[in-house]
């Protein structure tokens, strides 16, 4: 989908999830340190990650204690256990975004498209469970999740103006940065080795009819 | 290897070695001077590409391994820091990822290149069983290596193959209980898996060597199918055909290279990356495609024999192995004495067919079984067996070859083509 991450949006996108989605999606392959790669600097990365607690010790009496989040520390996350999500989520269990856009098919896509399609009230005739919402793309079309994103949601820092479908764009750059960071690297690697690859073999197969040449075959 | 004519080499300390330890004569008859018919095609590049996939798995397995933890709590999660925190991890793991799909691409091929050129026929019968069991070997390393990042289908996958054993009476579950470690596909299954998936390859490097030692015995087969007659019908394989290789080798690396740079997780499922739950089932399990055409066959028995004596599942499981193990009869259900499909005219349309047909199981195997293709899936596996046990037996009494030529050299010089009948100097 991307062949560069757009900077801009991924910073926008970071936002939204740290506003939003983070109240109940954890985000644990990620650490604070990796947000570097979206451009935004040392300080604004200890800043962000301050805003966070994590958990350390144990201390000199044996307690563990709750600190602020080092650039080191990973993304903490909302729930304690499996469990205590359900419990605070009405018996749905709101998934890990480390993997989302590789884990489900439709990638990218997917997470864009289910962010976008809420649909209240739900069709005529569509039986829609209590504590349940409707929504277009979502397998079954009833999600536990309400819809998370309305205009305005965020105020964004770069005064962008936060639509639902911009939103949800930049949340979904962000997430697919996420779970895989090292993409850019992998693509730029990626030609520069097909290059040299496809000018070897051109190479070889001059070698080839080279050494061939005085035999009939 | 093949037998050592006596070199003169003109370095003392090599001679001194040589004379002790006859390495530097090995790797001169069986790398430079093993003489190769001067007819050999693009088809035959394929043996050795398999071998150098092998060594790239190896090799890139062995770093994975490095940085891998066989756990059923952690496994999951060290693959993800293999792909995020390790430097290049993530390169290695595409490599080792996508070169188990290249490697079986490379052996498919390879395979269905010894089916048309009857590579199989005498005096290549124990060659060619050796082959089958290399296969046999890479199915059990794959099988066992998509298991090991501990996802979603990697579980699934391992309960729904290891649960097949159950299929056998009396001792079924037993079975079952002993390969798993436990009562469900767990921690010590993980464990077993990743000794066996690191242990394997090393038992196929050896039977790689033995496939070569027998190769280097019997000699290349060639697309005429007609033995060598002297030293007129070959070249030495260095440079000829390292060249050839070497050249065929870019050409593969940048197929390769362009999935692993490009499309890493072409060959995968998105239900890989959501880590193994019990509790949770994917909708439709399917395993890895290159076991698709085997995965139909065990589908495709969807009913009891003899009142119920022997259940569709336990026929599905002895159908699905059958498949494979009905390759090493393969010199013995084929009568017909002429190797290469090009003087055959009719199993060359059957060899077509029956490629097609395995491609069909593919696919079939790929899609849930519902409506047409169950019905699918148990034609395409008639004919997979029609073709070993009733086709290439029959083949053999009514077709007519057509006229061979005298030899490989006669054949592919320009001069020979008046010398041999018309037609056959293809």
């Amino acid at each position: 989908m991307f062949g560069t991450f757009d900077r801009a949006s991924a910073q926008r996108g970071w936002q939204v999830y740290e506003e939003v989605c983070h109240a109940c999606h954890g985000l644990r392959f990620v650490a604070f340190r990796n947000l570097h790669a979206l451009g935004f600097s040392t300080e604004q990365v200890e800043a962000i990650a301050s805003r966070f607690e994590v958990q350390a010790g144990p201390n000199d009496e044996g307690e563990m204690f709750m600190t602020p989040a080092k650039a080191a520390s990973h993304i903490p996350s909302p729930f304690a256990n499996d469990q205590a999500a359900r419990v605070a989520n009405n018996g749905a269990l709101p998934p890990d975004l480390s993997l989302i856009t590789q884990a489900r098919v439709g990638a990218a896509d997917y997470v864009y498209a289910i962010l976008t399609h809420y649909r209240d009230p739900a069709p005529e005739g569509f039986n829609l469970n209590s504590g349940m919402f409707y929504n277009e793309y979502f397998p079954g079309h009833q999600i536990g999740m309400p819809p998370p994103l309305s205009d305005d949601r965020v105020t964004y820092l770069d005064g962008t103006k936060a639509t639902v479908s911009q939103m949800a764009h930049d949340v979904t750059t962000f997430l697919t940065w996420a779970a895989e960071p090292n993409m850019e690297q992998r693509k730029q690697l990626g030609i520069t080795v097909l290059l040299f690859l496809i000018v070897l073999t051109g190479f070889l197969y001059a070698l080839k009819r080279q050494i061939w040449s005085d035999v009939e075959h | 290897m093949a037998s050592h004519s006596p070199y003169e080499w003109k370095n003392p300390t090599v001679a001194w070695i040589d004379r002790r330890l006859p390495i530097f004569s090995m790797a001169r008859a069986d790398l430079v001077d093993y003489p190769t018919p001067k007819n050999l095609n693009y088809w035959w590049n394929f043996g050795s590409l398999a071998g150098i996939v092998l060594v790239i798995m190896i090799a890139t397995g062995i770093f994975l391994a490095m940085q891998y933890t066989p756990h059923a709590s952690l496994a999951f999660e060290s693959v993800e820091r293999i792909m995020r925190d390790v430097n290049y991890g993530w390169l290695m793991r595409y490599l080792h990822m996508n070169g188990a799909s290249m490697f079986f691409i490379v052996v498919y091929i390879h395979i269905f290149r010894g089916l048309y050129y009857g590579s199989y026929k005498a005096p290549r019968e124990i060659l060619w069983i050796i082959g089958v069991f290399i296969l046999l070997a890479m199915m059990a390393t794959g099988f066992m290596g998509y298991v090991l990042p501990w996802g979603q289908m990697s579980f699934w996958g391992a309960t729904v193959i290891t649960n097949l054993f159950s299929a056998f009476p009396l001792v079924g579950s037993d079975i079952v209980t002993w390969l798993w470690g436990g009562f469900s596909v767990d921690n010590p299954t993980l464990n077993r898996f990743f000794a066996l998936h690191y242990l394997l390859p090393f038992i196929l490097f050896g039977l790689v060597f033995v496939h070569l030692w027998a190769l280097h015995t019997v000699k290349s087969n060639n697309p005429l199918g007609i033995d060598v007659k002297g030293p007129q019908d070959t070249l030495p394989f260095t440079p000829y055909y390292t060249a050839k290789d070497m050249f065929g080798l870019g050409v593969f690396l940048i197929f390769y290279l362009f999935f692993v740079f490009f499309q890493p997780n072409f060959f995968g499922e998105p239900d890989n990356f959501i880590k193994a739950n019990p509790l949770v089932t994917p909708a439709h399990i399917v395993p890895e495609w290159y076991f698709l055409p085997f995965y139909a066959i065990l589908r495709a028995i969807t009913f009891d024999l003899f009142w119920g004596l022997v259940p569709a599942k336990l026929l599905g499981v002895l159908a699905m192995f059958a498949a494979v193990l009905i390759l090493a009869l393969l010199p013995w259900l084929d009568r017909s004495p002429v190797r290469s499909a090009r003087f055959r005219p009719i199993f060359k349309w059957v060899f077509w067919l029956f490629l097609a047909n395995c491609l069909l199981l593919g696919y079939v195997g790929a899609r849930p079984p519902e409506g047409i293709n169950v019905y699918l899936g148990q034609a395409a596996t008639a004919v997979y067996f029609l073709f070993f046990l009733v086709v290439l037996p029959l083949l053999s009494f009514i077709e007519r070859p057509r006229p061979l030529p005298t030899s490989i050299s006669t054949a592919v010089t320009p001069a020979g083509v008046g010398v041999s009948a018309r037609g056959v100097a293809e």
